[in-house]
């Protein structure tokens, strides 16, 4: 058998789901005998029958990457329930396995997949989605690239009409219709209380999840999700302030993403520069914008001086 | 032999797995270790806490990179966006040699992230070597391959794994990261002399030296790396140093990982066979 050919076998059955009893299953999905599979491949030996041997990289699979996608969606576990989670996650890894080097990108198709497949959350879909955004939202914050920030001096001779801002590749910009951020910090600080905790303590715990989930009622919220000094946040955004940040982010330049952010604004005119510079203010102080790229023919004025 | 061309002709005695649990105590207490081995797979990656963190340790210590998943035993080519993060890695922290198994685990571009064991076959040998060529002439670094430890064997093979380590390495003409506790696992689970492996390794290739606790099941052991080092392998490790010399150790603690210091003392246990293959040299 040739590897390539070998590779592949092994790597169907590794990748089979396991029994509930978390066993490798005797029926592969291609209705193949599993122990046929097995026995094709891999030499028994004293101790272990071929199913057997193959069995262990099976659940060792299965374990590393459920329990990676669980360490990673601790919100959306909140809100589907443990068991529902789990078998979401299966399902979900059986559609999008790994396709990176890295488990770091195992939850990366987890928004779009949820979207596509609302029996998983049923009457909590909306609230599921909301939170698999986040949390995708924190794992690009927390290690994205940062690029070197925008300065004061580099607006000096830039016409506002022309400027196109960048946003930095670790923000992302979230319009959701649940305040899961909240929801989200209390399952974090939960589970860090748990690490110290009882039984009793848990189970109590426990309830008090199930029920802050239970109440939550949609909200729609903005966010920008971010990070500073090596640490990710959450930060709620006005409504026109996500706007703009949108449309700057969509590669409007900077009169045209205000405009149009302020465009039915019910700030008062009056109101709206204060407002405005307020914004920028804080989106600089916290080095949102990256520092603007040269164009072509700034670079050849540049060299003729 | 133990600086040696696999190795950037370095000699950096005993490391430790650079762990996150242990990262306030180095960073604040500063302790004395030769060097730490990173998972490479850990700092591939744009920014953020865990490369400011890389950054501080590479102020003070030296680091070895230590890979996981570029799988020179899969089938298919190396994936190139690996390739350029794994060579943007190895310029941040100047490794002077790099590692990673002798195992395959993705096929068709699809990753299990698991160590999955070689069929011993001249067509694997071919290919394995070509890939490790190939990441070698990439990064521009030796390359060092990692014997691993297994649970099954496949009807095909037409070797040992110590031949198949060997012919692997002689073809690619890389070094061997010679894991000594992944050897006794396998032969545990493979019923075969460890020490047979051990003695066919050629010395002159090994650029590095693991070692590590195991988990034993009635039937099988389990690499887990989350105990201590057990005497049956201190006793292969004490065979590998008399046959290839004073060479680069590293503990691996990966699981229910107690504190930095008793790694580091576990790890230190390894002074004792090193000391002699020293003295063996000056005589």
């Amino acid at each position: 058998m040739k590897l390539l050919s070998l590779q592949r076998r092994m790597a169907r059955a590794v990748m089979t789901p396991l029994t509930r009893s978390e066993r490798m299953r005797t029926v592969a999905p291609d209705c193949r005998l599993m122990r046929t599979v097995a026995n094709q491949i891999i030499k028994p030996n004293d101790r272990l029958t071929s199913f057997e041997r193959l069995e262990i990289y099976n659940r060792q699979y299965w374990f590393r990457v459920l329990s990676a996608f669980a360490e990673d969606f601790p919100g959306v576990r909140a809100v589907l329930g443990g068991r529902r989670f789990d078998a979401m996650a299966q399902a979900y890894l059986v559609d999008c396995p790994s396709q990176s080097f890295t488990l770091r990108n195992l939850g990366s198709r987890l928004v779009s997949w949820l979207q596509n497949h609302p029996a998983w959350a049923g009457k909590r879909q909306n609230l599921a989605v909301d939170m698999a955004r986040l949390e995708w939202a924190d794992i690009e914050a927390f290690d994205g690239k940062r690029e070197p920030s925008l300065k004061p001096e580099d607006l000096a001779s830039v016409n506002p009409a022309k400027l196109r801002l960048r946003l930095q590749p670790y923000v992302s910009l979230l319009a959701l219709r649940y305040p899961v951020d909240d929801l989200l910090l209390e399952v974090r600080k939960d589970s860090d209380d748990l690490d110290v905790a009882s039984n009793t303590f848990s189970e109590r715990h426990k309830r008090k999840r199930v029920s802050a989930v239970a109440k939550l009622k949609p909200s729609p919220i903005f966010l920008g999700v971010h990070r500073l000094d090596e640490d990710v946040y959450f930060r709620r955004l006005d409504r026109e302030e996500f706007a703009i940040l949108s449309a700057l982010h969509a590669g409007k330049s900077l009169n045209a993403a205000i405009e149009s952010a302020l465009r039915h604004s019910p700030i008062a005119l009056a109101d709206r520069a204060a407002h405005v510079e307020k914004w920028f203010h804080t989106w600089s102080a916290l080095g949102w914008f990256c520092r603007l790229e040269k164009s072509p023919k700034t670079e050849k004025a540049a060299a003729r001086k | 032999m133990p600086a040696n061309r696999f190795n950037g002709h370095t000699d950096y005695g005993i490391g430790i797995g650079l762990r996150s649990p242990h990262y306030h105590h180095i960073l604040t207490r500063k302790p004395v270790v030769d060097w730490f081995e990173i998972i490479s797979e850990n700092f591939m990656i744009d920014g953020g806490r865990p490369l400011r963190i890389l950054d501080q340790i590479l102020e003070q210590y030296k680091v070895v990179q230590h890979g996981v998943s570029m799988y020179f035993g899969s089938a298919e080519r190396p994936n190139r966006e690996h390739l350029r993060r794994l060579k943007t890695l190895a310029q941040r922290t100047k490794t002077p040699w790099l590692s990673d198994h002798l195992c395959w685990g993705s096929v068709d571009g699809r990753y299990t992230h698991d160590l999955l064991p070689m069929p011993y076959t001249f067509e694997a040998a071919r290919i394995t070597a070509q890939k490790i060529r190939e990441v070698r002439d990439f990064i521009e670094i030796p390359v060092a391959v990692e014997n691993v430890s297994s649970y099954a064997e496949f009807h095909v093979s037409e070797m040992t794994e110590w031949e198949f380590l060997n012919e692997v390495a002689e073809r690619a003409d890389c070094g061997i990261l010679l894991d000594v506790n992944n050897i006794y696992v396998s032969s545990q689970n493979h019923s075969f002399d460890p020490f047979t492996y051990v003695n066919s390794v050629p010395a002159e290739r090994v650029a590095q030296i693991h070692i590590a606790g195991h988990s034993k099941y009635r039937k099988y052991i389990l690499d887990t790396h989350d105990h201590p080092v057990i005497d049956p392998v201190w006793k292969l490790y004490a065979r590998a140093i008399e046959r290839v010399g004073h060479t680069a150790t590293l503990l691996e603690w990966d699981d229910s990982i107690p504190s930095f210091d008793e790694v580091h003392d576990e790890a230190l246990k390894a002074n004792r066979f090193l000391a002699s293959a020293s003295l063996a040299t000056a005589v």
